[in-house]
């Protein structure tokens, strides 16, 4: 069965195709962790792109029903050296192949991955068709360009909850089977742009007594709750047009604790006034070395993200750079200094990924005890 | 935090001689740390007893002492040197342990030298079972449940919360020695009353037995402020019970969820914090069951181990460099990655390939000695292959270990194995189990059932079904072929299209197989496969899954679309490796080939080293100006040939295995520069070798060849006894032998002949007590200059690699030597010699023979340059690109005024029942290099730093054969005089009564009780001299050796070598062992 994927810029790349059959526009983007490629493929933040793994052997494990990161897969396609299709784990319960028809990703195995890996490296992340239905390179190419792309368009609209709910799941410990769950002590409201539910089982498994919200929820709405504390979720795409974010987290600011990942991140920093840009091909992976300013340590972290807040646009007097990342000096983490808000870029809730930075959940209690 | 200012000079402890275990991947990791530590400004003193390695090279520490490391030796360096700091962690075992001692003796604390990376407490807790147990339990991780017997009463309790099948360790025995497996009652109680007699202080450890269980690797790394990384995880393909030196072993980890790598991840992350290795890289394994992922710590190396060689080779992150610069107190945020350049080395090594190891074997030397492979390690060498599947690795690791097989095929199989003897092979621990898998796959065994028998964990097995499954397919396509009508069909290779080669060789499967599948000729599917466009491409490792642009050319064969190889337009020269490890070649051909390297970046000439041994300094990134981790097959090697189009190809350092491809690769139109393929076949072919001596008019051995018995006993009553019999076309002597009498004639001539296969074995007139010498000499093709004449300690018929020799001789006349030069200059010009030349001739009744001539690199020439203080094998390679000696201004041999004696180290130990004593064919696997000013001081040093520890008084065994009689009464003589008691056999007794030598009567084991076996155990022996001749007396002395061994009693085997050991021990009494670096020893001239 082949399966193609045509670029915007006319490259194209013919394999077999795996999963299910069909054929998707999105921002062709790659992954270099070496595990841990179903969290990635339920990570709402993938919305409307194609996943290249570097790792060329994918599924050896399969997949099972504890690790997923949302109530459905968003990715629009997924790019493979080798697709595995006799997983060997205990804890396997379907193989990739069969998990992708499930979740109707289309999949693309047997291309040299490093090539297309290396193209965008050099000519940055870019639109793509992935299909195992067509293969007419010049309808293709009409598709693609129909295909508007991520940049000014608010697509965290789709993958956000369309209800309010409330979350009361914890960490369940793998190899025991526990689910770590203290009392509850504080009261949170978490946005979900396209949130990971690690972050949900981790900020529960720390006592938080967890709400959900959709991402338009307004401030009112929020503080009528009397939180003792707003998180605000990683998502998909660019965060500039999703302004009424912005809008809410500007009301909000000073006026209760704020903890903010990846997008969140990216829009309180819009809200402090900051700038964001889109990467030439983005940082995804479980290795980034990031440095915490203030203990001079070094975290491994997860990363999954395309755009950037601007390190120069940040204004120093409101806002302290916290972390930065070593391989390009990117910013990873503010802080407000008079402000009890402090954001992230990268992943602390891992999944996949080094738990390296779980400690951020404690800095969010410790900030909502100080308040 | 930048460097410590308050270290100026660091002490450096390497690992010694090559040994199961312990290998080049020492060499490498020192190398790096002194190259690094001088870099950034340190005084690094360097000691090291094993002269074939790159770090003793005289440029590469400050002060380099090639002296024993016995902790006696090292503090008296420390005096010497004062060193303000040492750095335990890079030399292995051998480092870690002498360091300990060194800490313990209070050597460190009385000279104030401090211990970088690991202090002794946290060594301790890493090394000592129960402080370990402990520090993991204190962390909330498990360990393998176990205990500590002392009698059979408390071992009966260990048992109960233990379990059966158990694991029995001896405490401090020798290399694991007396470890066993339990599997039921009456088994545990023989393994446990084995185990206390054979353990000193009558203790054993009990051990839950994971067997079976799948087996990982984690390599971390820790900075002085805490930062920890993770550099690579690795999965044993073997599960748990055979040792993870011995285990296929795959990176990165395949079989895991991200879930439970964190798990690993942040147990590793715990443990080399709470046992509190401050900076640098451990190993930590783990045990996990597949059936529920419960996990259990093995044990942490908290040092630089042979796995850290292989995650640097694996990842291109250098460990060693790094855990050096981290030690002196550089953090890893500060440090950048040498690959990327522009992204600091904090990070963790990402990859988007699979890497295969596979360990070397050589069990065909020891034939016995039981080949199962258990929880004590037994190979010698492994290979390492990259590939962008584990398929491809899997394949190209196999072709990479040069043992014949080219693939998974059953053709060592018997094709009238049943299905029962089948999966009995899958139950045992054989070394070639894959291929016993691979035909269990072929015989449509389930993949299920395998797993039961094996435990190797289904998705390893799966990808060998599928290559199974390919081959058929391959097989399918041959079948077809032949029952075609169409001639031309038939001939040809039409019906293997484009779309099933491309996919095969994706696989991972070589041209050579696939042209024996399809009975064609190698070069046919070659040209084939060319002309459907299927070419191997060139993918970099470069730490970070192509997120980074990599700047160093570090590259591995796959087949894919896009080549990353970017060959330069400079002049250019390929350097061919040496492949895995093996007895007989070794990390001597390593270390020329490194030379070569750096000879050709001297003059400018860009270097591209193949090689695919993960131990190694040659495939360091940082060795050559390209680095190609490839198989050393015709195949793989022309492939790089055409991408890179270099201007010569150098063959004559790796030993034989670039050495066979010589007249293949010329035929190819490759060009060979240095001494012609056609010179060295020359000299290796018998026929024309013989014309070659006749034509110079020199002497050889009179000698014949055959392919019968029958003809054989014709030239043996022509030649007369005794007689050196030996296959044609072998390494390392095998299945060479001396025969005495007619009787023991049958059975050698059959053995020879079954190894020679096609070709006749060759009967050499033996010269008995002869004298053997090894010449290496350099020739530019007009001028020939002497590197070194070696004399052999033992007489000749034993080994030159296992022989013990001295530079210079120490016995030859003036005229035999001078003859020995005009000989060696006279062949090295008729071979028009471009490089070098090593020759063995052997002296008996001051006549000269010739024994053999190799126009190439030989196991010497680092020894001879180590102890002359010039680089032979670096003039070498600039001789081949076309400077001559003049230009070099190497002119004439260089005599200095001190002694070198190289001495080898043997693996005996390792492996049980076979016997110590040394003839024709090769079994050491290391050196080491006595060094001093006195002949006998320079041969006790070589006996201790190869661990044979000289007694100073005690009691001697001495039973010789009758010709060596006369000797041994001068080597009683001495001894006696030296105060030692001499106890006998009857007739070496009465031999020295008559010469008014006192000496104690002892009976032989066939003599009755008690016997001298008896004495050895019961420790009244102090050194033993045993000589022997013919099947018998071998057989009748075999325990006194092997005992010997076992309780560590130091034995000789020839009377030369026990009249080298006398003179030493009178050295030794009558002189102090003084120390002094080799720098020292160069600016010596002698006469």
């Amino acid at each position: 069965m082949k399966a193609i994927l045509l670029l915007e810029d006319g490259t194209v790349f013919k394999g077999t195709s795996f999963g299910a059959k069909g054929q998707k526009c999105g921002e062709v983007v790659f992954n270099t962790a070496m595990t841990g490629y179903q969290e990635i493929l339920t990570d709402p933040s993938y919305n409307e792109q194609i996943i290249t793994m570097t790792y060329p052997l994918i599924g050896n494990y399969g997949t099972n029903n504890a690790d997923t990161e949302s109530r459905k897969s968003f990715a629009r396609g997924f790019i493979v050296k080798e697709n595995c299709d006799y997983p060997s784990n205990w804890r396997n319960k379907q193989s990739l192949s069969d998990y992708l028809k499930a979740n109707n990703i289309v999949g693309l195995e047997g291309i040299d991955t490093r090539a297309l890996v290396r193209h965008i490296r050099t000519a940055g992340a870019m639109r793509g068709i992935i299909s195992s239905t067509e293969f007419g390179i010049t309808s293709l190419k009409k598709k693609l360009q129909k295909y508007p792309g991520l940049v000014g368009r608010d697509i965290v609209k789709d993958v956000t909850v369309g209800k309010p709910y409330d979350w009361d799941k914890g960490v369940i410990d793998v190899l025991k089977g526990e689910e770590i769950k203290p009392p509850k002590k504080y009261k949170v409201v978490a946005f979900d742009f396209g949130m990971k539910l690690n972050i949900l089982r981790l900020l529960r498994s720390h006592g938080c007594d967890v709400y959900v919200v959709p991402a338009d929820t307004s401030a009112k709405d929020v503080l009528a709750r009397k939180p003792d504390g707003v998180f605000f979720s990683n998502g998909p795409g660019d965060p500039a047009p999703v302004s009424y974010a912005v809008e809410t987290v500007r009301k909000l600011l000073g006026k209760v604790p704020i903890f903010g990942i990846c997008l969140g991140h990216q829009i309180l920093a819009l809200a402090l006034g900051a700038k964001t840009y889109k990467l030439k091909f983005g940082h995804r992976g479980a290795n980034h070395p990031v440095k915490n300013l203030k203990t001079k340590k070094i975290e491994i972290t997860s990363q999954n993200h395309g755009f950037c807040v601007d390190m120069d646009s940040l204004d120093e007097k409101a806002v302290g750079l916290t972390h930065l990342n070593l391989n390009d000096n990117t910013v990873e983490g503010i802080r407000c200094k008079d402000k009890p808000a402090f954001s992230v870029q990268y992943h602390p809730e891992a999944s996949p990924g080094p738990h390296d930075s779980n400690y951020l959940f404690d800095d969010f209690i410790k900030l909502m005890d100080k308040s | 935090m930048p460097k410590d200012k308050s270290i100026k000079k660091i002490l450096l402890i390497g690992s010694g001689p090559i040994v199961i275990g312990q290998a080049c991947e020492f060499d490498y990791s020192g190398a790096q740390a002194c190259k690094v530590l001088r870099q950034a400004g340190y005084k690094v003193v360097l000691v090291n007893s094993n002269p074939a390695t790159i770090m003793t090279d005289p440029e590469m520490a400050d002060r380099t002492y090639i002296e024993p490391i016995t902790p006696e030796i090292v503090a008296k360096i420390i005096a010497k040197e004062r060193p303000d700091s040492l750095l335990p962690t890079l030399g292995g075992q051998t480092g870690l342990n002498t360091a300990v001692a060194l800490a313990e003796s209070g050597v460190l604390k009385k000279y104030n030298v401090r211990m970088l990376g690991a202090n002794l407490k946290s060594i301790k807790k890493a090394e000592e079972r129960d402080r370990f147990k402990k520090v993991m339990t204190d962390i909330g991780l498990e360990v393998p449940k176990s205990g500590f017997a002392h009698t059979w009463d408390e071992a009966k309790k260990v048992i109960e919360h233990v379990g059966f099948p158990a694991i029995i360790r001896p405490s401090y025995t020798l290399g694991g020695m007396g470890g066993n497996i339990a599997y039921n009652a009456e088994e545990y109680k023989e393994f446990i009353n084995w185990g206390l007699g054979l353990s000193p202080i009558s203790q054993v450890l009990i051990e839950e037995s994971v067997v079976g269980w799948k087996e990982y690797e984690l390599e971390v790394m820790r900075d002085k402020k805490d930062n920890v990384v993770i550099v690579c995880s690795i999965e044993n393909l073997d599960p748990m019970g055979i040792h993870t030196g011995d285990s296929i072993t795959v990176a990165p980890a395949q079989t895991l969820t991200d879930k439970e790598y964190q798990i690993m991840r942040n147990a590793s992350l715990k443990i080399i914090r709470a046992i509190g290795v401050e900076t640098g890289g451990s190993n930590i394994q783990f045990a996990v069951n597949p059936e529920n992922g419960k996990l259990y710590v093995i044990e942490m190396n908290p040092r630089v181990s042979r796995s850290s060689a292989l995650a640097s080779k694996a990842t291109g992150f250098p460990i060693a460099k790094i855990a050096s610069l981290l030690a002196v107190g550089y953090t890893l945020d500060e440090i950048p990655n040498d690959i990327t350049k522009k992204t600091p080395a904090c990070f963790e090594p990402t990859i988007d390939y699979c890497v295969v190891k596979w360990p070397r074997f050589t069990f065909e030397k020891f034939p016995n000695t039981n080949p199962e492979l258990t929880i004590q390690m037994k190979s010698v060498g492994e290979a390492m292959a990259i590939g962008r599947t584990f398929k491809e690795s899997l394949q190209k690791a196999i072709r990479s270990l040069e043992i014949d097989r080219y693939s998974l095929d059953n053709r060592h199989i018997k094709g009238s194995l049943s299905m029962f003897e089948l999966k009995k092979k899958l139950r045992t621990n054989c070394w070639d189990k894959i291929w016993y898998v691979a035909e269990a796959l072929r015989r449509k065994l389930p993949v299920d059932e395998i797993f039961t028998l094996t435990k190797i964990d289904p998705w390893f097995l799966n990808n060998i079904k599928d290559i199974v499954k390919f081959e058929e397919k391959l097989k399918h396509i041959q079948d077809i072929r032949q029952k075609t009508k169409s001639p031309l069909k038939r001939s040809g290779l039409k019906s293997l299209g484009s779309a099933v080669l491309k996919k095969a060789k994706e696989y991972g499967f070589s041209d050579k197989y696939m042209a024996s599948l399809l009975g064609v000729e190698e070069q046919e599917l070659r040209k084939h496969r060319q002309s459907l466009g299927i070419n191997a491409v060139y993918k970099t490792v470069d730490t970070c899954g192509a997120e980074f642009e990599a700047t160093t050319p570090y590259l591995y064969s796959t087949f894919e679309s896009d080549c990353e190889a970017n060959p330069t337009d400079k002049r250019k020269v390929i350097i061919l490796g040496g492949g895995p490890n093996r007895i007989g070649q070794g990390i001597e051909f390593d270390y020329c080939c490194v030379h070569a390297a750096f000879a050709l970046k001297e003059i400018g000439v860009e270097s591209i080293m193949v090689n695919c041994n993960p131990e190694t300094v040659s495939t360091d990134y940082d060795t050559s100006d390209r680095l190609y981790f490839e198989p050393l097959t015709f195949e793989d090697v022309i492939s790089i040939v055409e991408k890179e189009k270099p201007d010569g190809v150098i063959v004559q350092f790796g030993g034989q295995t670039p050495l066979k491809l010589a007249v293949p690769l010329e035929k190819a139109g490759v060009k060979i520069i240095g001494t012609s393929p056609d010179s060295i076949e020359r000299a290796e072919d018998r026929k024309r070798f013989n014309k070659l001596v006749e034509k110079l008019k020199l002497r050889q051995p009179f000698s014949g060849t055959a392919t019968t018995y029958k003809q054989t006993v014709k030239i043996a009553e022509r030649l007369g006894f005794p007689l050196l019999i030996r296959p044609s076309f072998v390494l390392g002597g095998r299945a060479m032998r001396i025969v005495y009498d007619p009787q023991e004639l049958k059975a050698c001539v059959e053995e020879a002949i079954e190894v020679s296969g096609k070709h006749p074995i060759l009967i050499d007139k033996f010269l008995d007590d002869a004298t053997e010498l090894d010449v290496d000499a350099i020739c530019d093709g007009k001028k020939v200059v002497i590197g070194g004449i070696m004399e052999h300690i033992e007489e000749a018929g034993v080994h030159s690699g296992d022989s013990a020799c001295s530079l210079p001789p120490v016995s030859i006349s003036k005229k035999i030597l001078a003859e020995i030069e005009r000989q060696t200059k006279l062949l090295a010009l008729e071979l028009k010699v471009k490089g070098l030349i090593n020759i063995q001739f052997a002296v008996k009744d001051e006549q000269l023979y010739i024994l053999e001539v190799n126009p190439r690199a030989s196991r010497t020439i680092p020894f001879v340059s180590k102890s002359i203080g010039v680089p032979l094998a670096k003039l070498a390679a600039k001789i081949m690109t076309g400077m001559t000696l003049d230009e070099l201004q190497f002119t004439e041999q260089v005599h200095r005024s001190h002694f070198a004696v190289k001495e080898a180290v043997f693996p005996f130990l390792k492996f049980p029942g076979i016997d110590t004593l040394l003839g024709p064919e090769m079994l050491s696997t290391g050196e080491v290099m006595g060094i001093s000013d006195d002949f006998g001081i320079a041969f006790a040093k070589s006996q201790i730093a190869a661990g044979n520890t000289l007694p100073a008084s005690g009691n001697v065994f001495l039973s010789v054969k009758d010709a060596d009689k006369p000797r041994a009464v001068e080597v009683a003589r001495r001894l006696h005089a030296m105060g030692f008691k001499i106890i006998a056999t009857k007739g070496t007794c009465i031999e020295l009564i008559k010469n008014n030598i006192p000496s104690q009567f002892v009976l032989k084991i066939t003599e009755g009780r008690p016997n001298i076996v008896d004495s050895i155990i019961n420790d009244e022996i102090d050194l033993i001299i045993n000589t022997t001749i013919g099947k018998q007396s071998i057989k009748d002395s075999f325990s006194i050796r092997r005992n010997a061994l076992d309780k560590q009693v130091p034995y000789v085997t020839t009377i030369r070598g026990a009249l080298a050991v006398a003179k030493a021990i009178e050295a030794l009494k009558q002189r102090k062992v003084d120390v002094k670096p080799i720098q020292l020893y160069y600016r010596q001239k002698g006469k």
